[in-house]
């Protein structure tokens, strides 16, 4: 097993947070190419980052101190070493410290460095503390090569997620476990200007309260609270408005007014929705508006969390509502825990008011009804 | 600020903390994490692989986290878990606005030792201008609560 110099056996050569928006078409590497490329990585998988190796220190009342300090974190009480400190112990610095990296991990970011894909950032860290560490132990961790991604657009690139389990021990015990995932990427052409990035970002992405789709739970704190109120925007992107033409004038009308209409067909009855100007069930284009009294159930939901779109603040719930008049319609369920939403539940109509001049119907738990 | 005073309920939510991002927490930060890779301190080198300035590193996101619930549970609580995801970074000048909700309270298993309280999951987010910085989850045991609040065992 080899060992090389610099970077932590934990995480690679770099460790950070997304450097922003990097864009950047899918460049000359794509195709069959890449395709082996993904084949020779998985061989890794299962295949070890780091083996019998130590942090450079022992746990140290210094180094928690420092840390503690640098981010304004309480030091505790009784000593030990904060427990999102974990990784902290495992980190090599810039002259290599430590022992027992393992080779297989620098053979893979070298074949993605190989291919193009030279940029790095961090995505995901996930650890668990089995037990405090204290001055003085010894630390000690194993970590494996779990997982490559197919190669996957993202926002910052195209690239390849790796992810890494180490486990960690003080003083020969189990003390934690780390998962750490990282995305190898093309790097983007040098911006001409930061303000490149920032462009594409949009400052101030976040909606206003009443924008936000999921409902505050009866617990919650007051609205004006809320963090991502405190910083007004010029530019905070407004969620989409609707496209208003002349087979749904109607229904926005109602809106307006407070009410949610949707058709009749006034030759067969049939109701319908959304808008159109003929019946499905008999073709007749003559129909009639009818206000729904609200009153409906959720047949069929999701809870989106990925991918965010500016002017919503996921996650949040998106539902088909089945009306008591027999129509459905999709809408925001507001007013339940998100783990709480169950197909069946009743719901009450309310409309939001989502900014200075878009209303929307909306759907809040019925009374009763949710976690 | 206040530890919860009483056993936290599902869907409570933390008092909100508000971090400004200053150049000197991200460098200090990856410093403190011995994180030494130049875009976490040095604005030129990080321009040149297309980053607009520097950003803070994960580990730092991931005390700020830890500090975060540390300081609403208080010291005596234990951190469990803690499992993050980044998404916009953050730049200096920013500010990261951490926010969480109780997901789920455990009461503490039989035969736990009498100074474990509950075990509590709480949502986190963290929010600069860009978006979310950080979204994750934190299993944390409380301390027993004190007398006259005890849960039934």
């Amino acid at each position: 097993m080899s060992t090389d110099d610099g970077g932590n056996p934990a995480t690679g050569t770099a460790v950070g947070a997304s450097p922003g928006t990097e864009r950047r078409p899918a460049g000359g590497l794509d195709g069959a190419a890449a395709d082996d490329l993904f084949e020779r990585l998985r061989g890794y998988e299962g295949r070890p980052a780091a083996a019998a190796a130590h942090g450079p220190d022992p746990v140290n009342t210094v180094m928690i101190r420092h840390w503690c300090e640098a981010l304004g974190h309480p030091v505790p009480p009784d000593g030990s070493a904060p427990a999102t400190m974990l990784q902290v112990w495992t980190m090599a610095g810039p002259a290599g410290g430590g022992t027992g990296r393992a080779g297989p991990y620098d053979e893979l970011l070298r074949a993605l460095d190989e291919a193009g894909y030279t940029s790095v950032v961090a995505t995901d860290c996930e650890q668990e503390y089995l037990r405090p560490l204290r001055p003085g132990e010894e630390i000690g961790f194993d970590a494996v090569i779990e997982s490559v991604s197919p190669r996957k657009t993202t926002k910052l690139g195209t690239g390849y997620f790796v992810t890494t389990r180490m486990e960690v021990r003080a003083d020969s015990e189990p003390a934690g476990t780390h998962r750490f995932r990282i995305l190898k990427y093309r790097p983007a052409h040098r911006p001409g200007a930061g303000q490149q990035v920032r462009d594409t970002e949009t400052g101030g992405s976040k909606p206003q309260d009443t924008a936000s789709p999921q409902g505050k739970p009866a617990l919650g704190k007051p609205h004006d609270s809320r963090p991502q109120d405190a910083k007004p925007q010029a530019g905070r992107p407004l969620r989409p408005r609707p496209v208003v033409n002349r087979d749904n004038a109607g229904f926005w009308e109602g809106v307006a007014r407070g009410e949610l209409l949707h058709q009749r067909c006034d030759d067969c009855g049939t109701p319908r929705f959304p808008w159109l100007p003929g019946c499905n069930a008999c073709g007749s284009p003559k129909w009639t508006p009818v206000a729904s009294a609200g009153h409906g159930t959720v047949y069929s939901y999701v809870v989106m969390h990925h991918p965010p779109f500016p002017a919503f603040d996921p996650p949040y719930a998106v539902a088909l509502i089945e009306l008591d008049e027999g129509v459905r319609i999709v809408s925001n369920l507001t007013g339940v825990a998100l783990d709480g939403i169950r197909i069946g539940m009743p719901v009450e109509l309310e409309f939001l008011r989502v900014d200075d001049e878009l209303v929307l119907p909306v759907f809040r738990a019925a009374a009763g009804g949710g976690a | 600020m206040a530890g919860p005073a009483l056993t936290p309920r599902e869907g409570d939510e933390l008092p909100p903390l508000r971090i400004p991002v200053t150049r000197t927490l991200i460098v200090s930060g990856a410093l403190a994490s011995r994180d030494f890779q130049d875009v976490h301190h040095d604005a030129e080198a990080a321009r040149e692989k297309g980053s607009p300035d520097i950003f803070m590193n994960i580990l730092t996101t991931n005390g700020l986290v830890g500090r975060y619930i540390t300081t609403w549970a208080g010291p005596r609580a234990v951190l469990r878990k803690v499992a993050i995801r980044l998404g916009a970074p953050n730049y200096p000048g920013d500010t990261m606005a951490l926010s969480g909700r109780v997901t789920a309270v455990t009461p503490p298993p039989a035969g736990a030792p009498g100074s474990e309280g509950a075990t509590v999951e709480v949502a986190v987010r963290g929010a600069n201008r860009l978006g979310a910085h950080v979204t994750g989850t934190v299993t944390v045991t409380l301390p027993a609560a004190g007398p006259g609040e005890g849960e039934a065992a």
